[in-house]
């Protein structure tokens, strides 16, 4: 450790460590200015624009206050159906990452030594990199009704599932699935084997370990990676469009008003759907006080 | 905890299903590189190397591989910077707001592509009136990727406590010699893994780039797609995904030998 | 397609144009300076570069493929620097053209006339383009490429919303359009669309040939009462879609293996699975088709005008208008580009035919002012279509 000297640099070290306000203040500053200025003016600007109307002639924005859009968004029979369905693909999606996810972090994590682990790590990391439109087209070809699902699946009776629906879902599971898998597998490696020990000489069975001790360990992992999943597929426009057949998401509603209709108002206040979703599901989550420890 | 041996091979056996699973599709990927099929085509009538030959060539890919590499690089860097700045802040100080700070991070995460893309869009354009370029596209990504390197730093600072700062603060050593030689060594592999997943983050994002991304500047997702219009380009896409793919490797392994090492030590 | 109501598509633009300038004076946002869109008189010194909004494919530099590239030779004859940005649908163009950071755009009829009511882009002076004389008539002066007899750009490529079908599952061959129309298709799940409101026009074309009462004369030109006729067969052919397309990969990849057999298609799609053996067939229905005139138009906020048309007018010239349109696949502009094209490929597009262009509805943007020139009822626009489709989706 160098020796403390009498500089400048050493005098506001003193400073800054009998005056913790400021210091909190130098540290938040920056993160703060980037965030609020940016992103925050920036969805408070789009939530105003909800309540503005568009010109159809000349696709000019009318800033008078309007109600007409979000009254639109909450009656229109369009925007229930495509919202449940949003919805419903955003919650499987989530559940089956999750599914997949525990298991397999839980292996790296505790069963395999550091070799395999390490290699497990690189194996779950590398497909994020073949990008989203590839895998995604890839998936259309394995779905195909002469793709490679179906002909595995053929000598066993079975058949892909074909464009649609289930399609979509397959295919943002697979998509997120990294992102899930994660941040569960560093909850899982924060557990200490100490701890699970302790358990098993306390004669805890395995599964009542897992439930007891590792499961609320590793909620709060569990937790983020569902923000990530489900959010992600709550906004996802472009794998319903290769594989998702004739459906739409709420994503698809947004970009053809904002593209096509050029109608940014009806788009900001179809917005309006997911941004309430997500506060209520962060709400939920908060509630369990598994974001305090994200 | 002691796992039976049988709960053990069950576990590997899921294991190694999934990454099956994982890697059908990239299997298909690197298959249809080599497919005579524009139109990728399944079973593919044919095997060539023309497309390997073709998007070595391709300025267009280059080009845009670079851009994605330059945007994911900056806003990487900018997430570096403001996630640790606000993992330290919230971890280490108790203070009105913590919480909404905390959601402050994890909102540009949480709320769709599409409502950040098209919120950014209209910030830029018509608030701000700044053009669309380069930069419009790192700032948007380096404001969705802060999370992943909040989520890292903050989970290690919370396991690491305060007792080595304050051995060294005892040590009569400054604020900033105490983050240069303890508290920075510490957060190495988190900044690292942090920093890894917000460059994969950027550098695949296409929804909210689409929104931001200004006259000439294609990211490689954009080149993607934009290929996917066009014809007879569909097998080179391909080539681009096989190749990414193999270059992660490096990466990916500095990044585990770091955080191994940790391990080891720890 | 006989045209009778060029004069009333102008005195319609007139009162849209007032429309919008009153709006640009309310939203006191002048963007120009003045409400009046300007044509450029005479042509100065090249500015060195010039940006262009393209259709993928319109504006190659071989940084694609080093083969494909006629934009080397642009550059070296005017001096001007050429950056492109390539968008997915009409409307993508329509927003980034609003940004007003392009000098030129290629768009199709479904963006050009909201182009021009938003007074983005402006009148283009066909006499300082030499190679303007060298274009087709029967593309020329159209409604959707001028307004009021003032030309607003270059045509450059036009092609066929075609019927393409699976010749080894869709038996008997079809003839019309009611093989995607027909409420109990034999093809149930396997039909296909295209993705975009403009594909409302389709259904009202078929309308108007087998549902004379509708008195549909221009599948552009709707009434209320029309365009939920053509929503209520849209919702009818719901049932039996088995997936929307929008981009050449998509619907090459569903006809291949066989996930779509029948429904709208491209030539250069049909032409490209032929290439590769599939049995695939695409025909001009008998009650004709939609189809696509793309034209080239100059922004009214233009930074490098003369750069600009230095690009329209090389687009259009017969080597470069060949090149550049049988790479994208579809018939040239310029009458002599037959010349430059590969043997066969101007007849496999129907390059120059009258006839067959006569049978082509091009897309056009409804407005309300009615199109075909009623003036006692009001017709449905581009954003009521918008919605039209997001529910026939649902």
């Amino acid at each position: 450790m160098p020796r403390p000297r009498g500089t400048a640099a050493r005098k506001g070290s003193v400073f800054l460590s009998s005056h913790p306000r400021v210091r909190l203040a130098l540290l938040i500053a920056a993160p703060l200015f980037w965030l609020g200025v940016v992103y925050i003016i920036a969805l408070v600007l789009l939530l105003v624009t909800a309540f503005w109307s568009v010109d159809s002639f000349t696709g000019e924005i009318n800033q008078t206050l309007t109600f007409d859009n979000i009254i639109t968004v909450i009656t229109g029979a369009l925007y229930q159906t495509v919202t449940l369905r949003t919805v419903g693909i955003a919650l499987a999606v989530t559940v089956i990452d999750v599914a997949i996810a525990l298991p397999i972090a839980f292996f790296m994590a505790k069963v395999a030594n550091n070799r395999t682990r390490r290699l497990l790590v690189i194996a779950v990391l590398m497909p994020l990199w073949a990008s989203y439109l590839v895998k995604a087209y890839a998936w259309r070809s394995v779905l195909s009704s002469e793709g490679i699902l179906e002909w595995m699946l053929a000598p066993i009776g079975g058949h892909t599932p074909g464009y649609g629906v289930t399609a979509t879902i397959i295919t943002l599971s697979y998509l997120w699935l990294p992102y899930v898998i994660l941040p569960i597998f560093a909850g899982f490696d924060r557990v200490p084997d100490s701890m699970l020990e302790a358990s098993s000489d306390l004669g805890g069975k395995t599964w009542r370990t897992l439930r007891l001790v590792v499961l609320p360990l590793v909620w709060p992992a569990i937790i983020a990676g569902t923000i990530f999943s489900f959010s992600l597929s709550l906004g996802d426009y472009i794998t319903v469009n290769i594989v998702g057949g004739a459906s739409q998401m709420l994503g698809n509603l947004v970009y053809t008003n904002v593209g096509a209709a050029n109608n940014l108002p009806l788009a900001a206040a179809i917005a309006l759907i997911p941004i309430v979703i997500i506060f209520g599901y962060l709400a939920l989550v908060r509630r369990t006080g598994a974001l305090d420890n994200l | 905890m002691r796992l039976g041996r049988g709960a053990r091979i069950t576990l590997g056996a899921i294991t190694v299903l999934i990454l099956g699973v994982i890697y059908l599709p990239l299997f298909v990927v690197g298959v249809n590189s080599f497919s005579t099929s524009q139109s990728l085509s399944w079973p593919p009538p044919g095997f060539t190397l023309e497309w390997w030959g073709k998007a070595f060539r391709s300025a267009g890919a280059l080009e845009a591989l670079l851009t994605s590499v330059q945007v994911a690089v900056v806003a990487t860097a900018v997430a570096l910077i403001l996630g640790t700045l606000i993992s330290l802040a919230l971890q280490r100080f108790d203070f009105f707001g913590k919480n909404v700070v905390n959601l402050l991070v994890i909102l540009p995460i949480a709320l769709p592509g599409i409502v950040t893309g098209i919120a950014l869009n209209n910030f830029f354009r018509t608030i701000m009136g700044v053009p669309l370029s380069i930069w419009t596209v790192v700032i948007a990504h380096g404001t969705f990727t802060i999370v992943t390197v909040f989520n890292n730093v903050i989970a290690r600072l919370r396991r690491l406590g305060t007792s080595y700062e304050e051995a060294s603060a005892d040590l009569g050593a400054g604020i900033w010699t105490t983050f240069r030689l303890v508290t920075f060594p510490q957060l190495r592999s988190a900044l690292f893994a942090g920093g890894l997943l917000a460059f994969a983050l950027s550098f695949d994002e296409i929804i909210v780039t689409t929104f931001t991304a200004g006259q000439g500047v294609t990211t490689l997702p954009i080149f993607i797609l934009n290929n996917m219009f066009r014809p007879n380009q569909a097998p080179i896409v391909s080539v681009i995904a096989v190749v990414l793919v193999l270059i992660s490797i490096v990466p990916i392994y500095i990044a585990q030998r770091l955080t191994s090492e940790e391990g080891q030590k720890r | 397609m006989k045209r009778t109501n060029k004069m009333r598509t102008g005195a319609a633009f007139s009162a849209i144009a007032l429309a919008s300038s009153a709006l640009l004076v309310l939203s006191g946002c002048s963007s120009s300076g003045s409400s009046e869109v300007k044509m450029l008189d005479k042509l100065g010194e090249n500015e060195g570069a010039v940006s262009i909004l393209a259709w993928p494919g319109y504006v190659e530099d071989g940084s694609t493929d080093p083969a494909v590239d006629w934009v080397t030779p642009f550059e070296e004859e005017t001096g001007c620097k050429v950056t492109t940005k390539v968008f997915g649908t009409s409307d993508e163009a329509f927003s980034l053209m609003k940004t007003g950071e392009y000098d030129v755009v290629s768009a199709s009829g479904d963006a050009s006339l909201r182009l021009v009511a938003a007074g983005e882009v402006a009148p283009v002076n066909t006499d300082l383009i030499p190679n303007y004389e060298g274009i087709f008539d029967f593309l020329k002066m159209r409604e959707w490429n001028s307004v009021d007899g003032v030309s607003y750009g270059v045509p450059h490529g036009y092609g066929a919303n075609l019927l393409q079908y699976r010749t080894d599952i869709v038996t008997p061959a079809p003839t019309s359009w009611s093989a995607v129309f027909e409420k109990d298709s034999p093809y149930k799940g396997k039909v296909t669309a295209y993705d975009s409101p403009i594909y409302i026009a389709d259904a009202a074309l078929y309308l108007m040939k087998t549902k004379p009462e509708l008195e549909i004369t221009n599948p552009y030109a709707l009434d209320e009462k029309q365009l939920a006729a053509a929503v209520e067969l849209l919702k009818e052919q719901r049932v039996n879609i088995g997936e929307y397309w929008s981009d050449y990969l998509k619907q090459a990849q569903a006809f291949t293996s066989g996930d779509s057999v029948v429904g709208t298609s491209w030539q250069v799609i049909a032409g490209m699975l032929q290439g590769e053996g599939a049995p695939v067939e695409a025909i001009l229905p008998e009650e004709g088709a939609t189809g696509w005139s793309d034209t080239w138009m100059v922004s009214s906020k233009a930074q490098h005008p003369n750069c600009a048309y230095a690009w329209l007018n090389y687009i259009a010239s017969p080597e470069a208008n060949a090149t550049a349109t049988e790479y994208f696949g579809e018939a040239p502009s310029n009458q002599a580009a037959c010349d430059f094209r590969s043997e066969g490929s101007c007849e496999a597009y129907h390059a120059g035919d009258a006839e067959y262009a006569k049978q082509i509805w091009y897309w056009t943007t409804p407005i309300a002012e009615c199109v075909d020139g009623r003036t006692d009822v009001k017709c449905t626009d581009y954003a009521q279509w918008t919605t039209a489709w997001s529910e026939i989706k649902g």
